[in-house]
C-alpha cells in the first residue's frame, strides 16, 4: 500500500465520524456503569456478565478474522486451548504469578501461531477452514499426551494458586468481573484502532478484491498473516482468563469446538459479521436464546444451527447489517469515505 | 512382519478415507464447493443402512444397495434448493451453511438415536479373513471394502470422461459461466455433482457402518480424513485421492503399531508434512 497515490490515501482516511463528542461520552458513561457493576450486581449476574464479556471478547476476534480480514477459521478452540494450557503450565509447573501468566500466555500462542498459520496460509477459502480444523485436532491430542497436566482427563488448579490473586471470594470475584470487562473492552478498541489505521485500509482493501489491493502494492499475504497471529493471541488471553475462572482444564473443554468456535461464530453471524457492533447484538442474542432454550439440549444447536443458516439466506450481513442498510448510523465508525469538500 | 501386516491394514483402510474422500472431491472439483457436513452425511448413510437392516431385515449389502438413490436423490435437493443459494465468490455463506448442517445432523441424530455406539454386523463376514501366507491374513470386509473403493473411483473416472453428463461437468469445472451461456443448466449441473458425491457417500457410510461402531459424534473427524485425503493425493485428482486415502491408512495404522495413542496423531502429521513440503499433493492434477 506504499504506493497508493497519497492524496486518494489521505482523502479515504476521513472516516465517517458522525458526532464523536457525545459517541465517546456515552461509551464513557456506560463503561464506567459497568465498571462499578460489583457496587450494585448479585453474583449470579457478575457471574453471567463475566461470560458475556468473553464470549464478546473471543467474537470480536473471530469477526476480525472473518469479517475483516476474510480468513474463515472453524479451528479458533486451537488457540482457545492453547492459550488454557500454557497459562495452566505457567501458573502451575513454571510458578508464573497469575496475573502475569495471562499475558505471557498470549504472547507464546503468537510464537506458536507463526508456524501453525504458515502451514494453514498453505490453504485457501474453506481448505482453510478444514485445515484449522485438523490443526485444532493435533492441538487437542497433544495436550492429552501431557501427564503432569492431567492427559486425558484433565487438571484442577490448586487452591494456592487461585488464592495467590485475592484472599477472600469477594475479592477474586470482581478482579475476575474487572478482567473480563477490560478483556472485551481491549477487544473492541483494538478492532477499532485496526480497523481506522493504514492496516484496516489494507484488510478493506483485500477483503473486497484481493487482486486489485495487489496491484496497489497491499502485502496481502504478510498484512492477513499478521491479524492471524494477533488474533490468535488474544484469542489465547481470553481462553487463558476463561480457564483461571473455570479453575479447571481438559482436552474436552479447552478444545471443544461446540463452546469456542461454533458459538463464537453464531455470535457474529447473527449480530453481523463484519462489523464491530454486530458482536454486542450477537452476544445478547446468543445468550438470551441459550437461557431460553437451556432446557431443549439438543434442540438448542438444532436451533441455532437454523438461524444461522437462515441468516446466510436472508440476509447475510446479519441483524447489526440489515439495519445499516436501513439507515441506522454507525457506532463505531471504521468505513472511509471520499471527502469530496477537500477538492 | 507386524510392520508389514500394519503396511498391509493401511493400505485396506486407505481404500475406505479415498471413498469418504472422493465425494468431498468430486463438490470441490466441479464448484469449488466444500461440504463441512460431509462427514456428518457419511454418518447419516450409516444409520439409514442400519434403519434399513432392522425394519427390512435384508443383508446389509443390499441395505447399502437400496439407500444409495435415496442419498443421490437428497443430495440433489439439497445443492438445488440450499446450496445453490449460496455458491459464489463470498466462500463465507457455504461455509457456515454446511458448518450449521453439520451442527443440525449431529444434534437431530443424537435426539433420534442417543450417543451410544451402534454397529451393523454381517454375519460371518464380520471376523471372515483369507490368509495369504505367513502370518499375513487381510479381512474379508476391509478387502471388500478397498475393491469397492477402486470400483467406484473408475466409475467415477468413466463418468467424468466417457459419458456427455462428465463432459458437462468437467467443462462447468473448468468455468461455469461460459457453460452456462453454452446453454447447460449449471444450477441442475451442480445438483448433479452433489447427486454423484452424495450416492458415494451412501456406499461409504454403508461399508463403514458395517466396520466400525459409530455415534452421532462421528461425523467431523471422517470429514477431516476425507480432506486429508484430497489434499495428500492432490486436489483434483481421482486417483491421487485413492494415493492420498492409503497414505493416511499406512501411517494411521504404522502409527498404531508404534504406540495405539499415535495412530490418530500419525495421520494428521502424514497431512501436516505434505502439507509443508507439497501443498499441491502428491498428484496434483486438475480434474479435466
Amino acid at each position: 500500500m506504499t504506493s497508493m497515490a497519497p492524496a486518494i490515501l489521505a482523502r479515504l482516511q476521513n472516516l465517517s465520524a458522525g458526532r464523536p463528542f457525545w459517541k465517546a461520552l456515552i461509551g464513557l458513561l456506560a463503561l464506567v456503569a459497568l465498571a462499578v457493576g460489583p457496587l450494585y450486581l448479585g453474583r449470579s449476574e457478575m457471574r453471567l456478565l463475566v461470560e458475556i464479556f468473553s464470549y464478546l471478547a473471543l467474537a470480536q476476534m473471530w469477526n476480525l478474522l472473518a469479517g475483516y480480514a476474510g480468513i474463515i477459521s472453524v479451528g479458533q478452540q486451537a488457540y482457545v486451548g492453547a492459550g488454557g494450557y500454557i497459562f495452566f503450565s505457567l501458573a502451575m509447573l513454571a510458578g508464573v504469578p497469575v496475573l502475569l501468566a495471562i499475558p505471557l500466555a498470549g504472547l507464546i500462542v503468537m510464537v506458536i501461531a507463526i508456524p501453525t498459520g504458515w502451514l494453514a496460509f498453505r490453504l485457501t477459502g474453506a481448505y482453510f477452514a478444514i485445515g484449522s480444523w485438523v490443526i485444532a485436532e493435533v492441538f487437542s491430542i497433544i495436550a492429552g499426551q501431557v501427564t503432569v497436566l492431567g492427559g486425558g482427563s484433565g487438571i484442577s488448579l490448586p487452591t494456592s494458586i487461585v488464592k495467590s490473586i485475592s484472599a477472600s471470594a469477594t475479592g477474586r470475584e470482581m478482579l475476575l468481573y474487572w478482567i473480563a470487562l477490560g478483556l472485551a473492552a481491549a477487544s473492541v478498541l483494538l478492532v477499532w484502532a485496526l480497523m481506522r489505521s493504514r492496516w484496516g485500509l489494507a484488510l478493506t482493501a483485500i477483503r473486497d478484491s484481493e487482486i486489485a489491493s495487489e496491484t496497489v502494492g497491499v502485502q496481502t499475504y504478510r498484512t492477513r498473516f499478521i491479524v492471524y497471529v494477533l488474533v490468535a493471541g488474544f484469542t489465547a488471553v481470553v481462553a487463558a482468563f476463561i480457564f483461571l475462572q473455570k479453575l479447571r482444564i481438559s482436552p474436552e473443554a479447552a478444545f471443544s469446538i461446540n463452546d469456542w468456535t461454533a458459538f463464537v461464530i453464531f455470535i457474529v453471524v447473527i449480530g453481523g459479521v463484519g462489523t464491530i457492533e454486530g458482536p454486542f447484538l450477537g452476544v445478547v442474542v446468543f445468550f438470551l436464546l441459550r437461557d431460553t432454550l437451556a432446557d431443549l439440549g439438543t434442540w438448542n444447536f438444532i436451533i441455532m444451527g437454523t438461524v444461522a443458516i437462515a441468516v446466510m439466506l436472508i440476509d447475510k450481513r446479519g441483524i447489526w447489517g440489515a439495519l445499516r442498510a436501513r439507515g441506522m448510523p454507525s457506532v463505531f465508525p471504521t468505513n472511509r469515505v471520499l471527502d469530496m469538500e477537500q477538492e | 512382519m507386524i510392520w508389514v501386516n500394519a503396511i498391509l491394514q493401511g493400505i485396506l483402510l486407505g481404500g475406505l478415507y479415498a471413498l469418504f474422500a472422493a465425494g468431498l472431491s468430486l463438490m470441490f472439483g466441479v464448484m469449488r464447493f466444500v461440504n463441512l457436513a460431509h462427514g456428518d452425511f457419511i454418518i447419516v448413510a450409516a444409520y439409514l443402512t442400519l434403519g434399513v437392516c432392522e425394519t427390512l431385515g435384508v443383508n446389509p449389502f443390499l441395505s447399502v444397495l437400496l439407500i444409495v438413490p435415496v442419498m443421490g436423490a437428497a443430495g440433489y435437493g439439497l445443492q438445488r434448493f440450499l446450496f445453490n443459494r449460496v455458491l459464489g465468490q463470498d466462500i463465507l455463506p457455504p461455509v457456515l451453511v454446511t458448518f450449521g448442517l453439520s451442527i443440525i445432523i449431529q444434534n437431530v441424530l443424537l435426539d433420534h438415536y442417543g450417543a451410544n455406539g451402534k454397529k451393523v454386523t454381517v454375519g460371518a463376514l464380520d471376523t471372515a479373513s483369507v490368509n495369504i501366507g505367513g502370518d499375513l491374513a487381510i479381512g474379508s470386509l476391509p478387502a471388500l471394502t478397498f475393491l469397492a473403493a477402486v470400483t467406484i473411483i473408475s466409475l467415477i473416472w468413466f463418468i467424468f470422461y466417457r459419458t456427455s453428463i462428465g463432459r458437462i461437468l468437467r467443462a462447468t469445472a473448468d468455468d461455469a459461466e461460459i457453460v452456462g451461456l453454452m446453454g447447460a443448466n449449471n444450477a441442475h449441473t451442480f445438483a448433479i455433482a452433489t447427486m454423484l458425491a452424495t450416492a458415494v457417500v451412501a456406499i461409504a457410510g454403508g461399508l463403514f457402518a458395517m466396520r466400525t461402531n459409530f455415534d452421532p459424534s462421528a461425523g467431523p473427524i471422517r470429514l477431516l480424513f476425507a480432506f486429508e485425503s484430497v489434499i495428500i493425493g492432490g486436489m483434483g485428482s481421482l486417483w491421487g485421492t485413492l494415493a492420498g486415502g492409503i497414505a493416511l491408512g499406512i501411517a494411521q495404522t504404522v502409527g498404531g503399531q508404534i504406540d495405539p495413542r499415535f495412530q490418530l496423531l500419525a495421520g494428521h502429521l502424514i497431512f501436516l508434512i505434505i502439507l509443508a513440503v507439497r501443498p499441491r499433493g502428491l498428484f496434483s492434477r486438475r480434474m479435466s
